[in-house]
């Protein structure tokens, strides 16, 4: 059977925001409009694959300047795994100093994406 | 108390990207006295709080969190060397550039400054500022603050929230409220259009199914020591609620979001002449302001959504600090007018000399528009155009400069094919 249906999309790859209408076919995208730049069709075709986000919080840390320490996924994860990602990384505390971009957690989820520091924080005096 | 006056050549008040872009922009172009007063204890105004990614796309073509932008340029604030101080707030400016600051551990300060750039961000707009009737619980927060509480106190503010106006600050916090575990009913906005940017509509909202209530606003509000809940209704065309089609969601926080203004007080205190649609200074094309040596940039002047556009903005604003203390500005005798649906234009005025960058929003949301520029019939299409995205056009000196007979260059949005 053959199913095709239109999907309706915002970019979000840059602040832009262009209203993507994708033309879906048994699953998969077959063609995008909408965009103004190649980054559009990119976004719409892994949306409609696999819907992907970068997953920024903060994890606590001891013995720096401050409190949290701010973190993201290195790369995109599947965005059904937001919710399970964040209850792994509730585990973590880690100690000052942190420098910018150190991975704090490898491999998240099995994944084989790593979260790592969003800031330098040095130790509290 | 007495403190002796100091005298240095450029004082940049504010240490978030706007000022430590205007600081190196300056120590570039030879002014090796620069001195960065910040408020807070650490650089990087609010971009510390902003953990979620979207910085830098326009500057780097890649996107960074909020901390990762403002290291960049805090690191190469440490290697010029460049002068700071921090946990120092700045209480008094005067038409002369006389600096009054106090610090923790500075003391009270007076600086005679030969230029200021006043880069001092803009701070949230408060309950006060809108009116909602009914009691006054605990549980009602800005977005701003909800952002400071969890993301640098790692403090949450309560378990079940409506947030109410859609900015993007309030947009980013659904998100980050609904990780945490929290409940997001839903986002309420009077207008009939959302106050954020598309792409948080779709990445806040949209992915984890939070409802956007367009066109309704909150009517009451529940609680006695603790918020309990909300009233929300419908608003009709005037904006009046429509009371026989209120509901009520139960809540015990209530966020707001209803917009920034820029933090203008000192520039008050100088006497600097402020707009009344940007709540920022008049500037010209050097963006220097109506008062000689002082300069605005970034949200202190008018409200950014995009943080690339205010490190451009304040690279200049530094540069031409720098000019004015080494040989003066010109004159700019050309006054820029915001015309048919635009509702403001930033700068406003020009000189023809020189090629600007101009910044505009436009007073209402449109279809595929067309701005045209008077004198000279410049005309520049535009995709779909919306007040929440900042428009930005730079025209050369010689378009700019058919407006000198006249006086006045006028900026106008059309929609396509329609003529409104
Ligand atoms: C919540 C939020 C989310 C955002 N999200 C994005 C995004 O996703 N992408 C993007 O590109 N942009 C985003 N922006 C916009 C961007 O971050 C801002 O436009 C930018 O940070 C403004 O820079 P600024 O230097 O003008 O102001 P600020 O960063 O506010 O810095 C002003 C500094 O001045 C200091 N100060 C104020 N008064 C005094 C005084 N009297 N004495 C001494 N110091 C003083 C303050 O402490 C502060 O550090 C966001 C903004 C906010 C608020
Ligand atoms: S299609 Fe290109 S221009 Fe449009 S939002 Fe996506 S990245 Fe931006």
């Amino acid at each position: 059977m053959n199913t095709s249906d239109k999907r309706e999309l915002i970019c979000i790859s840059c602040p832009l925001g262009c209203q993507l209408s994708v033309d879906v076919s048994d699953g998969k995208p077959v063609s995008v409009s909408g965009n103004q730049c190649k980054r559009g069709i990119v976004y719409a075709e892994s949306e409609i694959l696999n819907p992907r986000r970068i997953l920024t919080t903060t994890i606590r840390i001891k013995g720096g300047v401050v409190s949290q320490l701010p973190v993201r996924t290195k790369e995109p994860i599947s965005k059904d795994l937001m919710m399970q990602a964040m209850r792994e990384l509730r585990k973590y505390e880690v100690n000052a100093p942190v420098e910018l971009g150190e991975v704090i957690v490898s491999d998240l989820l099995g994944t084989g994406v790593d979260v790592i520091a969003s800031r330098t924080v040095v130790k509290a005096e | 108390m007495t403190a002796s006056v100091q005298e240095r050549d450029l004082v940049v008040i504010g240490g978030g990207p706007a000022g430590l872009a205007a600081a190196l922009a300056a120590k570039e172009d030879g002014i090796d006295d620069v001195l960065i007063i910040e408020r807070s204890d650490e650089l990087g105004g609010i971009l510390n709080q902003c953990i979620h990614n979207g910085f830098g796309i326009h500057l780097f073509e890649k996107e960074l969190t909020g901390p990762e932008y403002a290291e960049r340029f805090i690191k190469d604030v440490m290697k010029e060397q460049i002068e700071c101080l921090t946990g120092t707030v700045v209480t008094g400016l005067s038409r002369e550039r006389e600096i009054t600051a106090v610090g923790q551990e500075s003391g009270l300060l007076k600086i005679k400054a030969k230029a200021v750039v006043l880069a001092m961000g803009c701070r949230e707009r408060t309950r006060s500022a809108i009116h909602i009737p009914g009691d006054r619980p605990a549980g009602v927060f800005t977005a701003g603050t909800i952002q400071q509480l969890i993301n640098l106190d790692g403090y949450l503010p309560g378990k079940t929230v409506v947030i109410l106006g859609s900015g993007d600050i309030g947009l980013i916090m659904a998100r980050r409220l609904t990780l945490e575990g929290v409940k997001v009913q839903g986002v309420v906005e009077i207008m009939s259009y959302p106050g954020g940017l598309n792409r948080n509509i779709a990445q806040c909202l949209n992915d984890f199914g939070i409802p956007l209530y367009l066109s309704h606003t909150v009517v009451e509000i529940r609680g006695k020591e603790r918020v309990e809940g909300v009233v929300v209704a419908p608003v009709d065309s005037r904006r009046v609620p429509i009371l026989d089609r209120s509901f009520y969601v139960p809540c015990d926080t209530i966020v707001l979001s209803v917009g920034l203004i820029p933090e203008n007080e000192l520039s008050r205190m100088a006497d600097v002449r402020l707009s009344s649609t940007t709540s920022g200074a008049y500037v010209d094309e050097n963006l220097q302001t109506s008062v000689d040596g002082i300069f605005a940039c970034g949200n202190v002047l008018h409200v950014h959504d995009v943080v690339d556009f205010v490190t451009r903005e304040s690279w200049r604003a530094g540069k031409n600090a720098a000019r004015f203390i080494k040989s003066g500005l010109p004159q700019c005798g050309i006054a820029v007018k915001p015309g048919k649906n635009v509702r403001y234009v930033v700068p406003h005025m020009v000189s023809g000399e020189q090629d600007v960058e101009f910044f505009l929003r436009a007073s209402r949301p449109m279809g595929r528009s067309v701005l045209s520029i008077q004198p000279g019939l410049r005309e520049v299409r535009q995709r779909i155009v919306k007040p929440s995205e900042m428009i930005s056009v730079t025209l050369s000196a010689d378009v700019i400069a058919k407006a000198k007979s006249s006086g006045e260059i006028r900026f106008e949005l059309d929609e396509r094919g329609t003529g409104q």
